[in-house]
């Protein structure tokens, strides 16, 4: 029976009259590699604070890496890895120094982040820029640092919101081979993006409309189901139906 | 001038809508004025002190010395006449007047009381009191001695009156200490923030791509915070008569002016601060220290400038609100006309030509 | 017309960071030029100071005839300029946004509705809700109207699309195609290579360089190798497979397909044959037409 690290029913969020997330239910398994997808205003953003415990349902139950999401939600905290587009590393820190410090964070002891920062940064290529301030590095670099930090502490799910915006073509890439290979070993990914071929990657993908989920399959399946040649076509013909701004 | 008004109605609007901002500058003037009333009781020093005695005998004379020999004061002469005494205290150069009965010791023998009168400055109310209180007990010390050395029985009366604050008011005093503050960290800090704040935001990248002047803008965005500053200084103004009963004796209309002076001058530097920073963290940073805190310290809202340390004093010189505060105390107070306070309104406008010129040569037309 | 010639831009001690390398190309009345290129490559660099907001450090670029550094006062009459982030005021209405910028310009908004009349229609329902309470597709159309708003000779939209849905995306350049017929310049930067299909010219940038400048089908044309989508089951462990093989020069994941370009000595059914061989089941291995992308990591191999 395989292990379902995400497990929801009927989540619902509200901010007074609006409701944001409309009673999605849901599930993810471990090792999969899921795609959140959605436009601006759909309730992506909402729906994953939830999930990572970062906000409080309004209704529905469930689970993330076997905790509950309502009673339990600093424990799934400190079990996850998150990064966003946003923010991900601290730019006046050191390529070390953001290691120990999200490793620390997640309660890894001293020895145990040494260890593992040299594999990390053998592993990446990176043992040249051990000492250099994170501000200072390439955009692609530093998202895959960031991807590289969110895992550091092996969780079973990782969640990335647009991890990939802005990054040329071939860090692009590489980046997605780095969840590949995350998820080859275990790690479940769950992420947003706005890249419909990034879409493809993924085993199985769902579109957030007006608050509730409308598609959810893998690639292919949707792409036969919509009778379309793209998931950027399947998304359209979703997103059209949409009444939100 | 239509870009001018657009621009001074969408300022307004900014501030309208943010309800924390609205709260500090309505809420602030008034809780201030109405919390502010620690009293400090701090040692007073250097306080000059002249006498009145038209005929002067062995004991008045003994008193006038005491006093003259205590390091707290510093004597200033034997006036001719009450009118000079008043005069003097007027214009801020006499902390102290001693009147001694006429025919002081003749009372004393006679009838074993006689009267010494103080008259103490007290429209800084601290000072005022501590003034006769020193006083007093100089005099009291003497005459103990005396009656240690004659045998006598004798008391020497002393009578004390607090001139231009009869009521010992404190509120006298920091009235306009909490102006000056006020309007302070209304004008500096705020619009130093707005305007950093478009900076910060990215809305300033599109306003230097368009036709704007910088000029425009700048003068656009005081002019909300000039009328709420005014505003302010009215709130507070009424509500020190009318709650507190301090009284306005001198000219309104020069208060007005006085205030008008001061709130340009705040703005200006404001203005100053935004060219000098980046983020609105640092507007408010580089504002309160080098604003508020020397307001609080050095402009003797609080402490009195005499009582600093040199060093202190000479740097009290370009705080704005030092000028402000005595030019308020003064008309406000002791109901001055314009005479007594040129020396400060020339301060002050000469610090807004200076940093008018300072602003305008740090006003960029460039992002860089 | 835009002029551009040999514009360079280095920040830091020392120009130790070098934002443009000696970037030089031609717009011509109503084109749409795109310069596509991933963050950092210097787009936004090479727009402000396009739009006079920075200064280069040598190089020269004449907007409608204006010079950058010397008629910074008239080029700011005549462009509309949309910057990165969202940059309007987030605690103004719709309305009120869109009048404060007619205003900034000594227009009004009827003088000039035709011109926006498309894009605006779509959030005049909304004209009275906070700029920032709205999505970030209405947020782009809003940023557009107000840098339309005074008929601006040449529109600078600095990666106008970033952070939005697709369909909003494909609304967006729907009107900037709208608009070009109106005669206007329109000069766009995206990260999106999708995009620069939609443009009649695009310059690919990377590191402060034009690698490439041209009509999307003319980069495509001047692609030289030969590009093959591979198709199969275990789509990861197949591209680590075909990095290995020899004949496979370069292999990169494109959606659901493995575009692969190969050697001269390459055998279609050799291939097929050897991934099977391998257990992947359902390959199809066939010929493909580049896209911009592919032009892309070519260059920039």
């Amino acid at each position: 029976m395989s292990n379902k690290v995400i497990d929801v029913s009927n989540l619902t969020k509200m901010f007074g009259n609006f409701t944001a997330v409309d009673h999605i239910t849901f599930d993810v398994e471990e090792g999969e590699i899921f795609g959140f997808l959605g436009a601006n205003g759909a309730g992506k953003t909402t729906a994953m604070q939830m999930l990572c415990g970062i906000s409080m349902p309004t209704a529905g139950e469930g689970t993330v890496a076997g905790y509950d999401i309502i009673k339990e939600n600093e424990l799934i905290k400190r079990n996850i890895g998150y990064m966003s587009q946003k923010f991900s590393l601290y730019e006046d820190l050191k390529v070390w120094e953001n290691i120990r410090l999200f490793g620390g964070i997640y309660g890894l002891s001293d020895k145990v982040i040494a260890e593992k920062t040299d594999a990390l940064l053998k592993q990446l290529n990176f043992q040249q820029e051990r000492n250099t301030l994170v501000k200072y590095l390439p955009l692609g670099w530093k998202q895959k640092l960031a991807f590289s930090v969110a895992i550091f502490h092996e969780p079973e799910i990782v969640f990335l919101d647009e991890p990939t915006g802005g990054v040329d073509p071939a860090m692009r890439r590489q980046f997605w081979e780095m969840i590949y290979d995350a998820a080859d070993r275990g790690i479940t990914v769950f992420v947003t993006t706005h890249y419909m071929d990034e879409a493809e990657y993924c085993n199985r993908v769902s579109i957030m409309v007006d608050g509730h989920i409308d598609a959810l399959d893998s690639p292919a399946a949707l792409r036969k189901q919509f009778n379309a040649d793209t998931m950027d076509e399947v998304f359209r013909q979703l997103a059209r139906k949409a009444e939100r701004d | 001038m239509k870009q001018f008004i657009a621009f001074v109605r969408k300022e307004f609007r900014h501030i309208i809508r943010d309800n924390r901002t609205l709260l500090i500058i309505i809420g602030m003037p008034i809780v201030e004025i109405l919390l502010f009333g620690f009293a400090i009781n701090m040692e007073v020093q250097n306080i000059t002190v002249a006498f009145y005695d038209p005929k002067p005998d062995a004991f008045t004379i003994g008193i006038a010395e005491r006093i003259k020999q205590n390091s707290y004061f510093n004597y200033q002469g034997n006036m001719q006449s009450m009118e000079k005494m008043e005069e003097a205290m007027r214009k801020g150069k006499l902390d102290l007047a001693v009147v001694f009965q006429q025919n002081f010791q003749e009372e004393l023998v006679q009838s074993g009381k006689a009267a010494v009168q103080l008259l103490s400055n007290s429209s800084d109310p601290n000072r005022g009191s501590i003034t006769a209180t020193y006083a007093t007990a100089i005099i009291a010390g003497y005459q103990q001695e005396q009656m240690d050395l004659i045998k006598i029985p004798f008391q020497i009366q002393t009578e004390n009156r607090m001139i231009y604050n009869p009521q010992m008011k404190s509120s006298y005093m920091f009235v306009p200490g909490i102006m000056g503050l006020v309007l302070m960290i209304i004008c500096t800090i705020m619009t130093s923030v707005s305007i950093v704040r478009e900076k910060e935001r990215g809305t300033m990248e599109v306003l230097l791509a368009s036709p704007l002047k910088q000029g425009t803008m700048i003068f656009a965005k005081t002019v909300p915070y000039m009328v709420i500053s005014f505003i302010d200084f009215i709130i507070i103004l009424l509500l020190s008569y009318f709650v507190l009963g301090v009284p306005v004796n001198g000219s309104l209309i020069l208060l007005f002016l006085v205030a008008i002076i001061y709130i340009t001058l705040t703005l200006t530097y404001g203005l100053t601060v935004s060219t000098l920073v980046d983020k609105q963290v640092n507007a408010v940073i580089f504002s309160a220290i080098t604003a508020m805190i020397p307001v609080l310290m050095l402009s003797g809202m609080i402490f009195p400038i005499d009582n600093m340390p040199g060093v202190l004093q000479t740097l009290s010189f370009i705080v704005p609100a030092r000028w402000f505060i005595e030019a308020v105390r003064k008309v406000m107070i002791q109901g001055q006309g314009f005479f007594m306070i040129w020396k400060e309104v020339l301060i002050m406008i000469g610090m807004i030509f200076f940093l008018l010129l300072v602003t305008v040569a740090n006003t960029k037309k460039r992002l860089e | 017309m835009i002029k551009v010639k040999d514009l360079y831009k280095s920040y830091g001690k020392s120009g130790k960071i070098k934002a443009l390398n000696g970037v030089s190309f031609k717009v011509d009345d109503g084109e749409i030029f795109g310069v596509i290129g991933p963050d950092g490559a210097g787009k936004t660099s090479l727009f402000r100071i396009l739009a006079s907001l920075i200064l280069p450090d040598s190089g020269s670029a004449l907007m409608n005839g204006h010079d950058v550094v010397q008629d910074y006062r008239r080029i700011r009459q005549i462009i509309g300029y949309m910057p990165g982030r969202f940059s309007l005021y987030q605690d103004l209405s719709v309305e009120e946004n869109l009048t404060f910028f007619a205003t900034l310009f000594n227009t009004t908004i009827e003088e000039n509705y035709h011109l926006i009349k498309d894009i605006y229609q779509q959030i005049e329902p909304f004209k009275d809700r906070r700029a920032g309470a709205l999505s970030g597709g209405m947020k782009q159309k809003l940023a557009l109207s107000c840098a339309l708003i005074h008929k601006p000779e040449i529109l600078i939209l600095d990666e106008p699309t970033t952070g939005v849905d697709p369909v909003s995306r494909k609304e967006f350049w729907d009107m900037l195609a709208r608009l070009k017929e109106q005669g206007l310049i329109i000069l766009v930067s995206t990260a999106y290579m999708d995009e620069a299909s939609r443009c009649d010219r695009i310059a690919l940038i990377k590191d402060g360089e034009f690698i490439a400048t041209d009509t999307p089908q003319g980069i495509i044309n001047d692609y030289s190798d030969i590009l093959w989508s591979v198709e199969g089951s275990r789509m990861s462990a197949m591209l680590k497979e075909l990095r290995t093989h020899d004949m496979v020069m370069s292999s990169f994941a494109f959606g659901d397909k493995i575009h692969i370009t190969v050697d001269a000595g390459f055998r279609r059914n050799e291939l097929e044959q050897y991934l099977t061989n391998k257990d992947f089941r359902d390959v199809n291995i066939a010929p493909i037409e580049p896209t911009v992308e592919d032009c892309f990591m070519a260059l920039t191999r």
